[in-house]
C-alpha cells in the first residue's frame, strides 16, 4: 500500500485517479475500514496538505470551511457558532471529543451514510461544496453528493475541497437532533436537521428540513412551504410536518430501529426541531 | 472462628474500614500494569482461530494441506489434536462444566453449534501470514437448521444439537433426545393451597435477552511449551489453578508440567473462568516448540466467549391484602448456549430468596440452543429470575395500595428464615437495607413531570471454596503477601490491609502479589464474591501463624518462655518484667538468620461459611414518551457488605453491578439474523452504557457482620447485579401507568409497549 501526501489539488486529483485510490483527511472511517478489512486500498492519499482545504475563514456571502477542517476546529469558531448553532450542535454529536479532533465534513458526506449527522443540518441550511477534480472545479448543493449509502456523485479523481454556507440573513435560527439509544458514542437512528428564517412580525418567510437515516440518502422534506410561509408555526401546521416527515420515511429495520419506530421518530424530531429552530430564528 | 470475631469485635479497627490507595493503582493509571496481551517472548508466533461461519452444521471434512503450505505457518491444529472425554461433570464455581462439552467448545469436532465456534487454529510467524493460513484451510459443511430461542428449541420436531441429550430431572427419563438438558425444582409447602389462601394473585411471563458480560481486555495469552514438555503459559483470568487444571486435562498434560501466571485483569465479571484460546495456544505451541501469542478481536469475544442466558420466565405469586405472601411460584427456561449448563439452578434457587415464604416453589430448565455456550456472569442466573418475582412484587404492591418497601419488609427473610434452597439461614441484612432505604432521602425526593421511582430487591449467595495464600516476613521488617486468587475488584488493596491490621505496621510496608499456580496450593478461582472472604480468612489465619512465629523469635531473643510474650501494634512486648520491654517486626526480622531463620507462613483451606448479601436500589426514571427513552435522572444502591474491609472499593462494586445491571436493563441484547448470525458484534451496537448514560450512583453500605469470617466480611461482587433489573423495569411501569415484562427496555421496545400496550 503506498501512501501520497499531494501539495495541490491536481496532484490530488491525479492520485485519486488510480485504481485503488482512497483519499484520507481525518481517517477516522478509512482507518477503521482498514483495520477490519472492509478496503483494501492500494493507494492512500491524504489530501491535508492541498491548499484550502484545511481552515474555516468568514467570505464576503457567508462561510468557507475546507473539506479537511477537523469538526473541533469548526465548533471552537464562535463566530460560525452564533451564525449556525444547528449544523454546529450536528457537528459535536459526531463520535467523540477524541474523534471529533480528526474527522472532518468532508469525511463524513463522502462515506455516504444514511445517517451521517453532519449532512442533514447542512442540506437544511443550504451549504454547497466545490469539488475538485482533474480537468475542472465545480459547485454543487449538498443533497447532490449521496445518491445512495456508500456511494456518492464524485466522479473519479474527484474529492471535496470545501463547503460554502450562506451568511445566514436576520431572522434564521436552525437545531439539529438526533435520537440515539445512548446518550453518546452511538449512531443516528434518525437525525433531523431544521432551518427557518422568520420576518419582523415573526411570520415565517422560509423553512427546510432534512432527515437523516430514515431512506437510502438524506431527504429533503416537500411541500413545507404551502403550510408554513407567512404564518408562525402552529398545532395545525406541525401536526401537518409530522405527517409529511412520517410519510417521507422509506426506511430499513435493522438493529438500529425498526421501520415504525423509525417512522414515528422522524415526526418526533422534525417537531422538536422546527420549534428550536423558530424560538433561535425569532431571536437572531 | 467465633473467637477471631470476638477478638476483633473487642479491639478499635485502625486499617480495615479505611480507604487507602490501591497497591496496583500507579501501575494500572500510568499504562505499566501487563494485561494478557502485553507479554512477548522472542521468536513468538501469532495464533488465530477459524471459526464457523453457520449456527449448525455437520463438519464432514478439513483439509489443511494447502494452509501447511504457506510459508510462515509453523502449526495447525483441528480436534484431532485433541483427546475426547466421555461425559463427566465438574463443579466450575457457581457453574457446572462437562469435559466432554469443554473440549469440543475449545475444538469443534462432530459439529459446529454457533456461528464462531472454533473449528482449527494456525500458528504462523505474523497475523497476516496467519490470517492468509485460515482462508486457505478447507472446511466442508453439511448446514443443519439451527434454532436460537428456548420456546423453539423445546418444541417436539426441533433441530437438536446433541442427539444423545435426554433431560436430566424428569421421572421416568424420557425416552428420545430433546434440547432440554435438564429439569431443576427447589421449593417447599403447597403452593396450590397457598394460591387459594389467596386475596389477590399476580401471574406474568418474562422475556430477558442475551447479553455479554462487556469486558473490555478481549481474552488473550501466550503459551511456550519446551521440547521436554514443560510449559508456561500467560494469561488474562480469574482462575490460573483452574486453567491449568482445564488445560492439563484437554491436552494430557500433568498438572507440575504447566505454570500459569494470571496477567492484570481488565475485567471478567465471570466471564474468564474458563478457557477458550489457553488450550490451542498450548497446543499450537507444543506442535511447533515456539512460544504462541493469541488475542480474540472484540467480534470473537461477543461471538465466542460465554455471554449469559436469555430467558423466557413465568411467575405467580399470591398474596394476602395485608401486604402477606402466601404462595410463590415460577418457572424458568434459560439459554444454555450450545452446551448444557445456563445457570438455571441459582437462578431458582435465589428467586424467592429474599422473602420468608410457607409455600415456594421454582422449576428451571437448562435448553441448549445454537448460540455460543453460556459462561458465568455477575451472580450468574439471579438477575433473570430475580427480576420477574420484582417486578411481580412492584405490581403487587401498586395493586394493593401498598409501597413496596413496606410489602417487602412485611416478607423479608431474616436470620432462621428457611431459605427457598433448603437451608436455614443466618444473620443477613434483608430487613436492614430495606430499612436504610426507606429512610434514605432519595425515597421521599419530589419527582418531576414525565419521573417516577423504582425499587427492587436482590438476594445472592456467595461462596468460599479451596484457598491457599501465604505471607512472609522480610529481613528489613516489610511483608510479602503471596495470594491465589486474581484481584478483579481490589482484593490485593484488602488483603494488604487485613494483614496490616492484624501485624500493626503500616500498609506501605506489605506487598500483595498474585503468585503463579506453583507458588501456592490451588486456588479456586475469583468468583462468587469470594476472594475478599475466602482469601482474607487465609491471610488473617496465616498473618496470625507469623505473628506467633515473631513471638518465639523475640521470646529466644529475651530467653523468656513463649507466654511471656504478647503482640501489640507490631511489636513484641514482655508481659511482666520490671520495665516495659518491645522489639519491632523490623528488629526481630533482622535477626531472623540467627533465631531459626525466614519467618513466613501459610495456610491452605477449603473455605466454608460464606454469607448470604442481600441489596435494595431505588432508581428514578425519566421517560420520554414520545421516543421511547428511558433516562436514568438517580440511583441509590444500597447493600449488606457484613463488613466493608476497604469501603471505596465495596461501592466500587455496587456501583459497577448497577451500572452493568442499568445497561442489562436498557440496551444490551444480542442481535441474531435468520441465519442464526450474531449482527451487533461490536461496541457500537451492543450497547453497554458509557458515563453519560448513568448518573453518580449512590450508596449505602450496611453492615451486618458473617460470623463466619475474622471481620465479619459477606462478599459483595454479585448482588448489586441483581436489583437493577425489576427496579427500572418498576420504574419505567409506574412512570407510563403498563406493566413491562421485557427486556431491554430500549426506546424502540418501550415505544411499541406505549402505541399498542
Amino acid at each position: 500500500m503506498n501512501y501520497v501526501v499531494p501539495k495541490t489539488a491536481l496532484e490530488a486529483s491525479k492520485a485519486l485517479v488510480q485504481e485503488g485510490a482512497f483519499a484520507l483527511a481525518g481517517g477516522t472511517d478509512l482507518l477503521v475500514k482498514l483495520k477490519t478489512k472492509f478496503v483494501s486500498p492500494s493507494m492512500v492519499v491524504d489530501i491535508k496538505q492541498v491548499p484550502k482545504i484545511m481552515g474555516i475563514e468568514a467570505t464576503a456571502d457567508g462561510w468557507w470551511i475546507g473539506a479537511a477542517t477537523p469538526c473541533a476546529e469548526i465548533v471552537e469558531h464562535e463566530s460560525f457558532c452564533k451564525d449556525w448553532p444547528g449544523v454546529v450542535e450536528a457537528l459535536s454529536l459526531i463520535g467523540s471529543t477524541q474523534i471529533q479532533g480528526r474527522a472532518t465534513l468532508g469525511g463524513n458526506l463522502c462515506n455516504a451514510s444514511p445517517a451521517a449527522d453532519s449532512v442533514p443540518a447542512l442540506i437544511s441550511a443550504r451549504g454547497t461544496c466545490i469539488i475538485s477534480g482533474q480537468s475542472r472545479e465545480r459547485e454543487e448543493p449538498i443533497e447532490k453528493i449521496v445518491t445512495s449509502p456508500g456511494v456518492t456523485a464524485l466522479e473519479k479523481g474527484e474529492f471535496i475541497l470545501g463547503f460554502k454556507l450562506p451568511k445566514p440573513q436576520s431572522g434564521t435560527g436552525d437545531a439539529y437532533l438526533r435520537l440515539i439509544p445512548r446518550s453518546e458514542m452511538d449512531i443516528a437512528v434518525v437525525g433531523a436537521g431544521t432551518t427557518v428564517s422568520v420576518d419582523k412580525n415573526k411570520k415565517i418567510t422560509s423553512i427546510r428540513v432534512c432527515l437523516g437515516a430514515i431512506a437510502p440518502t438524506q431527504i429533503v422534506l416537500d411541500g413545507l412551504e404551502d403550510i408554513f410561509i407567512g404564518k408562525e408555526p402552529d398545532e395545525n401546521s406541525i401536526n401537518k410536518l409530522v405527517s409529511i416527515a412520517e410519510a417521507a420515511c422509506k426506511p430499513i429495520k435493522d438493529k438500529r430501529g425498526t421501520i415504525e419506530y423509525r417512522t414515528k421518530i422522524a415526526g418526533v424530531l422534525s417537531k422538536r426541531t422546527l420549534t428550536i429552530a423558530y424560538e433561535r430564528a425569532t431571536n437572531h | 472462628m467465633n473467637d477471631m470475631t470476638q477478638t476483633n469485635l473487642e479491639r478499635a479497627l485502625k486499617i480495615v474500614g479505611s480507604r487507602p490507595a490501591r497497591p496496583d493503582g500507579v501501575d494500572k493509571v500510568t499504562g505499566r500494569a501487563l494485561f494478557g496481551a502485553d507479554k512477548s517472548l522472542p521468536n513468538m508466533l501469532v495464533g488465530r482461530v477459524l471459526r464457523s461461519p453457520y449456527a449448525h452444521a455437520k463438519i464432514i471434512s478439513i483439509d489443511t494441506s494447502k494452509a501447511e503450505e504457506l510459508k510462515g505457518v509453523k502449526a495447525i491444529v483441528t480436534s484431532t489434536d485433541f483427546e475426547d472425554f466421555p461425559s463427566e461433570f465438574v463443579p466450575n464455581g457457581e457453574m457446572v462444566v462437562n469435559m466432554k462439552d469443554i473440549t469440543r467448545n475449545v475444538m469443534a469436532r462432530e459439529k459446529a453449534l454457533y456461528v464462531g465456534h472454533t473449528v482449527a487454529a494456525v500458528a504462523a510467524t505474523s497475523e497476516d501470514i496467519a490470517e492468509q493460513a485460515l482462508a486457505l484451510i478447507d472446511v466442508t459443511y453439511e448446514v443443519l437448521p439451527h434454532v436460537l430461542e428456548v420456546e423453539d428449541a423445546e418444541k417436539p420436531g426441533a433441530p437438536l444439537l446433541h442427539d444423545d441429550m435426554i433431560t436430566i430431572g424428569i421421572e421416568p427419563a424420557p425416552e428420545s433426545a430433546s434440547n432440554v438438558a435438564k429439569r431443576v425444582e427447589f421449593g417447599f409447602g403447597d403452593v396450590e393451597k397457598g394460591f387459594s389462601e389467596a386475596d389477590l394473585i399476580i401471574e406474568r411471563e418474562f422475556t430477558t435477552q442475551q447479553v455479554h458480560q462487556g469486558y473490555i481486555e478481549p481474552h488473550a495469552c501466550l503459551a511456550s511449551v519446551s521440547e521436554d514438555g514443560q510449559a508456561e503459559l500467560w494469561c488474562t483470568t480469574q482462575g490460573p489453578f483452574v486453567v491449568r487444571n482445564f488445560c492439563s486435562k484437554l491436552l494430557g498434560f500433568n498438572a507440575a508440567q504447566i505454570r500459569v501466571t494470571a496477567s492484570e485483569i481488565g475485567g471478567g465479571f465471570g466471564g474468564k473462568t474458563v478457557v477458550y484460546l489457553e488450550p490451542l495456544a498450548l497446543a499450537l505451541s507444543r506442535k511447533s516448540c515456539r512460544p504462541v501469542k493469541m488475542e480474540m478481536n472484540r467480534a470473537e469475544v461477543f461471538t465466542s466467549s460465554g455471554p449469559t442466558s436469555g430467558a423466557k420466565i413465568w411467575v405467580k405469586i399470591g398474596v394476602k391484602n395485608n401486604g402477606q405472601i402466601t404462595a410463590g411460584d415460577c418457572v424458568l427456561k434459560y439459554q444454555a448456549g450450545a452446551f448444557q449448563g445456563a445457570p438455571v439452578g441459582p437462578g431458582a434457587m435465589c428467586a424467592f430468596a429474599p422473602y420468608d415464604l410457607k409455600n415456594v416453589r421454582a422449576v428451571g430448565y437448562d435448553i441448549v440452543v445454537n448460540r455460543p455456550k453460556v459462561a458465568a456472569y455477575r451472580a450468574p442466573g439471579g438477575p433473570i429470575s430475580e427480576y420477574g418475582v420484582e417486578s411481580v412484587i412492584d405490581e403487587i404492591a401498586i395493586k394493593i395500595g401498598m409501597d413496596p418497601i413496606d410489602l417487602r419488609l412485611k416478607n423479608a427473610a431474616k436470620e432462621g428464615t428457611i431459605a427457598p434452597y433448603g437451608p436455614k439461614l443466618g444473620p443477613i441484612g434483608m430487613i436492614e437495607t430495606l430499612e436504610a432505604a426507606k429512610s434514605h432521602p432519595h425515597y421521599s425526593a419530589p419527582l418531576g413531570p414525565n419521573q417516577a421511582r423504582g425499587v427492587a430487591s436482590g438476594f445472592w449467595f456467595n461462596i468460599g471454596g479451596e484457598t491457599s495464600s501465604s505471607i512472609t516476613i522480610n529481613e528489613d521488617g516489610t511483608v510479602g503477601l503471596t495470594l491465589g486468587t486474581p484481584d478483579i475488584g481490589g482484593s490485593r488493596a484488602s488483603m494488604a490491609m487485613m494483614a496490616s491490621e492484624e501485624l500493626g505496621v503500616p500498609m506501605e510496608l506489605i506487598k500483595p502479589i498474585i503468585g503463579d499456580t506453583n507458588s501456592l496450593g490451588f486456588n479456586f478461582l475469583t468468583g462468587g464474591s469470594r476472594a475478599t472472604f475466602s482469601t482474607g480468612t487465609t491471610v488473617v489465619e496465616s498473618t496470625r501463624e507469623a505473628i506467633e512465629e515473631l513471638k518465639k523469635r523475640a521470646a529466644l531473643l529475651w530467653e523468656v518462655s513463649l507466654d511471656q510474650v504478647e503482640w501489640f501494634e507490631g511489636h513484641a512486648r514482655l508481659i511482666s518484667g520490671d520495665e516495659p520491654k518491645t522489639m519491632s517486626l523490623a528488629q526481630i526480622a533482622k535477626q531472623a538468620g540467627k533465631t531459626g531463620g525466614p519467618i513466613m507462613a501459610n495456610c491452605s483451606m477449603n473455605v466454608t461459611g460464606a454469607g448470604p448479601s442481600l441489596g435494595t436500589h431505588i432508581v428514578d426514571v425519566e421517560v420520554d414518551e414520545e421516543t421511547g427513552q428511558v433516562s436514568i435522572i438517580r440511583y441509590t444502591a444500597i447493600q449488606d457488605a457484613g463488613k466493608a474491609i476497604h469501603p471505596a472499593y465495596v461501592e466500587g462494586q455496587m456501583q459497577g453491578g448497577a451500572v452493568q445491571g442499568i445497561g442489562w436493563a436498557l440496551n444490551e441484547e444480542y442481535i441474531y439474523n435468520e441465519k442464526g448470525e450474531l449482527e451487533n458484534t461490536g461496541f457500537l451496537d451492543y450497547r453497554i452504557p458509557v458515563c453519560s448514560d448513568v448518573p453518580m450512583i449512590d450508596t449505602v453500605i450496611v453492615e451486618v457482620p458473617n460470623p463466619n469470617h475474622p471481620y465479619g466480611v459477606r462478599g459483595v461482587g454479585e448482588t448489586p447485579i441483581i436489583p437493577p433489573l425489576a427496579a427500572i423495569s418498576n420504574a419505567v411501569s409506574r412512570a407510563t401507568n403498563k406493566r413491562f415484562d421485557e427486556l431491554p427496555l430500549s426506546p424502540p421496545k418501550v415505544l411499541a409497549k406505549l402505541m399498542h400496550g
